[in-house]
């Protein structure tokens, strides 16, 4: 935070100003709120996808991939059953987005346990492959053939769309997102199986002298991770773009790396998290209205945030930064 | 490209190999001095980023393309360094750290690169083997970038040197075995903080090469990966310097075959091709991977094999 300060002063700004504006713009009304939480529910899922891998002790950073793949089954999904009833098509979607996003990270996974191949690099490859097939894809066979300028494909058909949350004016995204991240905690911290995959996590040698089957357990939590960031792709589609395009390679893949590390890969800790940071990223257009700063100060924000929290947790390494579980 | 039919393809992959590995060779031997000491740094992209901004921007402002690529390799430099002074710290993971370089190095170049984005900057010269040839197209494919000459040369020199220099087996050694190091008394941390600067500072001129060669400007989509990919190319080159330059070769061509396919009339399928490197490291990845070993000749200290 200081250290950002002395960046805005350097380049002849008000630092007090800029964080005003930052927090004004995240968190100041009832529209920036809105704004960030929208922002947030993707970042949410996407850390999801770093975290339940990284509880199995592996690093995987592929989650962009699995959106935007996600994404893309879930609009070919909803176009393909539009005429059943909304609530099963949103179903259908949310099942094809989770289930090729599940596949496409457990692939990583399924190489790494099978072929020893490492998991960061593959799922950083796929994320690419999985970016060329989706341009090709909508520019090709899935292109609807109305969009001119920007291709897409069909709309998947307002009746379809995600509806807002009761009572706020935020679409559905946020409530699966923390409903997902709940559940995903009470897996990993409350049963055996997220024991499990902890020990395997922390010791894949005493998992396998237990007779845990490591392999599948790691599998298991990839395909878990790719199936969240494949639900944050549908939610994506189907609560803000309505049909898959190029918008889809948001970032929100890596965006949440930076979440997950933050939230030290506790999935209670990520909501909080996920919302603080989309509040900042929804910052960015204010600052560029109200000072004349380019959007990308808060992507400098970011990455200094980032690197501060890292090397702070070598000297406060022991201390309990993140309240539940966090352990040093 | 129409009056040598389909000679244009391979010439035009040639060509493509030839402008678009330079990038590639140059991040890719930093980053294997760096993964060589035992660190990996996945903030490559955001120092590529940078250099590619601080090049262009000194470029402009100073009407010389080489002191660009001075800048560039000033500011790379400086990020590689605060990643290798950042992993020091104990408890501090270097893929994590790297994420972090990423955001903050694009950011900044991004903040600071705004202004830039219209103006023409003056591009490095290039060095035309092909004047022997009258054919216009082969001209055109032997224009050879300085900065590619350097990359080579480099690379040469890198491998000698890892081999026969007192530097070379201090990085070895202590990318291989720590403790060993620690035993003889070298500071492994400090070989390593330099060695992850020197990346950085190759990467910082790779990135120069983007702006001021080709594609000869600075926009915000400059590097589109290309740093992150060269991490996966040290691992397909084995950690040898020599065989970064065959494999930057060999993805530049790969990423050049879509577009030398569109210019004879076939379109389907560009961005298919575009992934086509990915897929064949990956590829390479799973033939030479297996669950009983560590990949050959790979740093024994280095976070992703252990």
């Amino acid at each position: 935070m200081l250290l950002f300060g002395v960046f805005v002063a350097a380049v002849g700004k008000d630092p007090l100003e800029v964080y005003q504006l930052i927090y004004a713009g995240g968190f100041g009304s009832g529209f920036a709120w809105q704004n960030t939480l929208s922002r947030a529910a993707p970042l949410i899922l996407t850390a999801l996808c770093v975290a339940l891998p990284a509880q199995a002790g592996t690093m995987v950073i592929g989650a962009e991939g699995a959106v935007v793949l996600g994404g893309l089954a879930a609009a070919v999904t909803g176009y393909a059953v539009g005429d059943a009833s909304p609530l099963v098509v949103k179903l259908a979607m949310a099942a094809a987005g989770m289930l090729i996003g599940g596949l496409w990270i457990a692939a990583a996974g399924a190489l790494r346990q099978y072929r020893g191949v490492n998991e960061t690099i593959s799922s950083l490859l796929l994320t690419y492959i999985a970016i060329a097939l989706f341009n090709h894809l909508v520019e090709g066979p899935l292109r609807d053939p109305a969009s001119l300028n920007k291709p897409s494909t069909p709309p998947i058909g307002s009746a379809n769309m995600l509806g807002a949350l009761p009572g706020l004016d935020v679409h559905w995204g946020l409530g699966l997102g923390a409903i997902f991240c709940i559940a995903t905690y009470v897996l990993i911290y409350h049963t055996t199986w997220g024991f499990a995959i902890r020990v395997a996590g922390g010791n894949a040698r005493a998992a396998r002298l237990v007779g845990l089957s490591v392999d599948r357990l790691v599998i298991a939590a990839f395909f878990l991770g790719g199936a969240a960031a494949g639900l944050a792709g549908m939610i994506e589609v189907a609560a803000v773009h309505g049909s898959a395009n190029a918008s889809l390679i948001a970032g929100y893949g890596y965006a949440g790396i930076l979440v997950a590390f933050i939230a030290r890969h506790n999935p209670l800790a990520i909501l909080p998290v996920a919302v603080l940071v989309g509040g900042i990223s929804a910052s960015g257009g204010m600052l560029q209205r109200r000072l004349d700063m380019p959007d990308a100060t808060v992507l400098v924000f970011q990455g200094l945030a980032f690197l501060t929290i890292l090397a702070s947790e070598a000297l406060y390494g022991r201390l309990k930064l993140f309240g539940h579980g966090a352990r040093a | 490209m129409t009056d040598i039919g389909w000679w244009g393809v391979p010439l035009a992959v040639l060509g493509g190999a030839i402008r678009v590995s330079t990038p590639f060779l140059l991040v890719s031997l930093g980053e294997c001095i760096t993964e060589k000491s035992g660190r990996i740094n996945l903030g490559l992209e955001g120092i590529l980023v940078m250099g590619a901004m601080s090049g262009y921007a000194v470029s402009y402002l100073s009407g010389n393309p080489w002191l660009g690529v001075l800048a560039a390799a000033c500011a790379g430099l400086a990020l590689g360094l605060l990643h290798g002074t950042l992993c020091n710290l104990p408890r501090v993971n270097d893929i994590a750290v790297g994420i972090g370089i990423m955001l903050f190095g694009t950011g900044l170049a991004f903040y600071f690169g705004k202004p830039y984005v219209q103006p023409q900057a003056p591009m490095l010269p290039s060095i035309p083997l092909g004047a022997w040839s009258d054919s216009p197209q082969i001209q055109a494919v032997l224009q050879i970038p300085p900065l590619l000459v350097i990359g080579v040369v480099l690379a040469f020199a890198l491998d000698w040197a890892f081999r026969n220099t007192r530097w070379g087996l201090v990085v070895r050694m202590v990318g291989d075995s720590a403790d060993a190091a620690r035993a003889m008394g070298y500071p492994v941390n400090v070989v390593r903080t330099l060695c992850t600067g020197a990346g950085g500072l190759l990467a910082g001129i790779g990135g120069a090469f983007l702006s001021l060669y080709y594609p000869g400007s600075w926009s915000e989509g400059l590097s589109s990966g290309q740093g992150l990919m060269a991490v996966a190319l040290v691992i397909f080159a084995r950690w040898q310097p020599v065989h970064c330059v065959y494999a930057a070769l060999l993805f530049g061509g790969a990423g050049a075959v879509g577009p030398a396919l569109q210019s004879v009339g076939i379109t389907s399928g560009y961005y298919l091709f575009s992934a086509a490197p990915y897929v064949l490291t990956l590829g390479i990845m799973i033939a030479a991977s297996s669950p009983r070993r560590t990949l050959a000749g790979a740093p024994g200290e280095l976070s992703i094999v252990r």
